[in-house]
């Protein structure tokens, strides 16, 4: 049973008139795992979560969570899944306590139970202070918080959510990582939509990358940075200085790249915490002084670049220039 | 599937499984919540308070000193009545303009992924509606003793009187819940609601006695569902009915008439609305 599929999509499509959303996608999530789905907008990920929360029908294909199919068994798929989509799907007009009452009511607890698991909930998502205040009051990062909180409210095995930290600043986005992470520790089944690489690299067990309504790409988060390659660092040193090069060579992933005036330095590396200390302090025991020191991670682009050879604006699609992708 | 259930899950979260107390308990819910909103934002109530309160003044005042009741009895004792069913027929609107709201928000789509009985969002804002109307009544009726109404039979009489309003109030929010369903948006919703709903509330027996319209708008109003409603809360209060020598059936039996015209309407809209609100929230 440890490996039973929770979700399970199976050439799933959805079309609106003559648009393609969804161009049968498949993929399965073992209990008790994060599945990373990833990609631009308008790539079809919010099709996707839509279908199997049950909110569209799919045109073709199947899925089932839970082990209910998604379209015969909506009502069964319900009451197994909590949902949290991009756009907030709570009261405004309520308090934050008020809203997770009415849901865990509509979700069937008693009056006593929806309340007392309201407080749980407040408490855990530290908005005990404000759970008295009308959502109007809230700030981005305190309505997803409740956002998230409302998907949870009857402890669903499987849950589903849809850019959860798109549009929030960096502080509520680890805050709602560290959250996600308790979540899974609970062993919940898990589907996230993001357009950041570095969130799918974080969270996720597994990672689909979509576009265009297809799965480009499929593995776990080592496995696509294989494919893309891994962070980059770029330093940018006092003065030109021949040594510097070799001095940090150990500490890359492939050749230095020094630039013609001598400062700036550019080479592959395999990022881990502390990186740029050890690099800073490497070349301060050689007596070499850094300037600016940066690590730049894959992004997104990075990885529709070398999964499709394009860039992930909508408008590129038509025009690939393969001089710019060899650039 | 009990190997998945997370450690900490007890045996009191699980959701009691459906049935009637379960839709009754949706319902509740949902009608509880529109009345926060309502006790939020105390304005949207002014079409269910200070409009009746300006209405039933202005009228017994600036028509009562033009409009003469054939067999005497004063204008106010006459107008209360039709008070109530221009108040009541246009305050159902509150249906469609909250429905709309709801539909063009993201909380709908909370309430699809809930295992909940999905009716309950339709049937707890007609409730919320016909709760709204019976605050709307209570203001009416206190401005009629103010400016010299009276019912002359019962309290029970008095009371069914009111129901009648209530049950047609009723009705009419149902199928102003289509409506909400199908406009675009909450004000485009309000906006047709008036141009149907006004009409339907002047051209008939409400605010004037229908015995000088031209023959053609006579006729409209004779069988209009108001005008039913309107004469048989009349004969109620036993105020002034001057529609009771109209040789019209609505008007020589209005308490049938109403109550047939309303579960007419009932059966109609609610069933409508059903499937609209399923059409429209199906993706």
């Amino acid at each position: 049973m440890a490996n039973e599929s929770m979700i399970h999509a199976e050439g799933l499509s959805k079309r609106y008139g003559k648009t393609v959303a969804l161009d049968g996608i498949s993929f399965d999530v073992p209990a008790g795992s994060i599945l990373g789905m990833l990609g631009p907008n308008g790539a079809g990920k919010t099709t996707a979560v839509r279908i199997l929360t049950t909110l569209a029908l799919p045109t073709a294909g199947r899925a089932r969570v839970a082990g209910f199919d998604v379209v015969s068994d909506a009502a069964q798929v319900r009451r197994n899944i909590g949902v949290t989509a991009q756009d907030a799907t709570v009261d405004e007009l309520l308090t934050g306590r008020q809203n997770l009452v009415m849901i865990g009511r509509l979700s069937g607890l008693s009056r006593a139970n929806a309340k007392r698991r309201a407080n749980e909930l407040l408490d855990d998502f530290e908005l005990d202070d404000a759970g008295g205040r009308v959502l109007k009051s809230y700030s981005g990062g305190m309505r997803r918080r409740l956002d998230l909180a409302a998907g949870l409210v009857t402890r669903p095995p499987v849950l589903f959510l849809d850019e959860p930290t798109t549009g929030l600043d960096p502080t509520s986005r680890s805050r709602m990582w560290d959250v996600i992470r308790k979540l899974v520790a609970d062993g919940v089944t898990l589907l996230l939509t993001t357009q950041y690489l570095d969130e799918a690299d974080e969270l996720a067990d597994r990672i689909v990358v979509v576009d265009h309504g297809l799965i480009i790409a499929n593995g776990t988060s080592a496995e696509l940075k294989a494919k893309v390659g891994g962070a980059r660092l770029e330093l940018t040193l006092n003065g030109p200085n021949a040594d510097a090069a070799a001095v940090i060579r150990p500490l890359c992933d492939g050749d230095v790249h020094t630039s013609h005036d001598g400062r700036q330095l550019r080479a592959p590396v395999r990022s881990g915490t502390g990186l740029a200390t050890t690099i800073v302090r490497t070349l301060d025991r050689a007596g070499i002084t850094v300037d600016d020191v940066q690590v730049h991670q894959p992004s997104l682009d990075d990885v529709f670049f070398a999964l499709t050879g394009h860039a992930t604006e909508a408008d590129d699609d038509n025009e690939i220039d393969p001089e710019k992708v060899a650039v | 599937m009990t190997t998945l259930t997370l450690p900490h899950v007890t045996e009191t979260l699980t959701p009691r499984p459906p049935g009637v107390v379960r839709r009754i308990n949706d319902v509740f819910s949902l009608t509880v919540r529109n009345l926060v909103h309502i006790a939020r934002e105390p304005a949207q109530l002014s079409d269910v308070t200070i409009q009746p309160i300006l209405f039933t003044a202005l009228f017994v005042y600036v028509f009562g000193a033009g409009v003469t009741i054939a067999h005497g009895g004063t204008y106010a004792s006459y107008a209360i009545a039709g008070m109530l069913a221009l108040n009541l027929t246009t305050s159902a609107m509150g249906t469609a303009v909250g429905l709309s709201n709801d539909l063009n928000g993201g909380i709908i789509d909370r309430f699809r992924t809930l295992p909940m009985w999905r009716p309950a969002v339709l049937v707890g804002r007609s409730l919320t509606d016909l709760l709204t109307s019976v605050i709307c009544t209570a203001f009416v009726v206190a401005t009629g003793l103010l400016v010299g109404w009276r019912p002359e039979r019962s309290l029970l009489y008095t009371l069914g009187g009111f129901a009648i309003f209530w049950l047609f109030s009723y009705a009419l929010s149902w199928g102003c819940a289509c409506l909400g369903i199908v406009s675009k948006g909450p004000e485009s919703a309000q906006g047709v609601g008036l141009v149907i709903l006004f009409p339907l509330a002047i051209v008939s027996n409400a605010l004037v006695p229908t015995a000088h319209m031209p023959t053609a708008l006579r006729a409209v109003a004779n069988w209009n569902p108001v005008s039913a409603v309107t004469a048989a809360a009349r004969e109620l209060f036993g105020n002034p009915n001057p529609s009771a020598l109209v040789h019209a059936w609505p008007m020589q039996h209005p308490i049938d008439a109403s109550l047939l015209w309303s579960f007419a309407l009932l059966a109609l809209f609610a069933p409508l609305a059903t499937v609209l609100y399923r059409r429209r929230t199906t993706d």
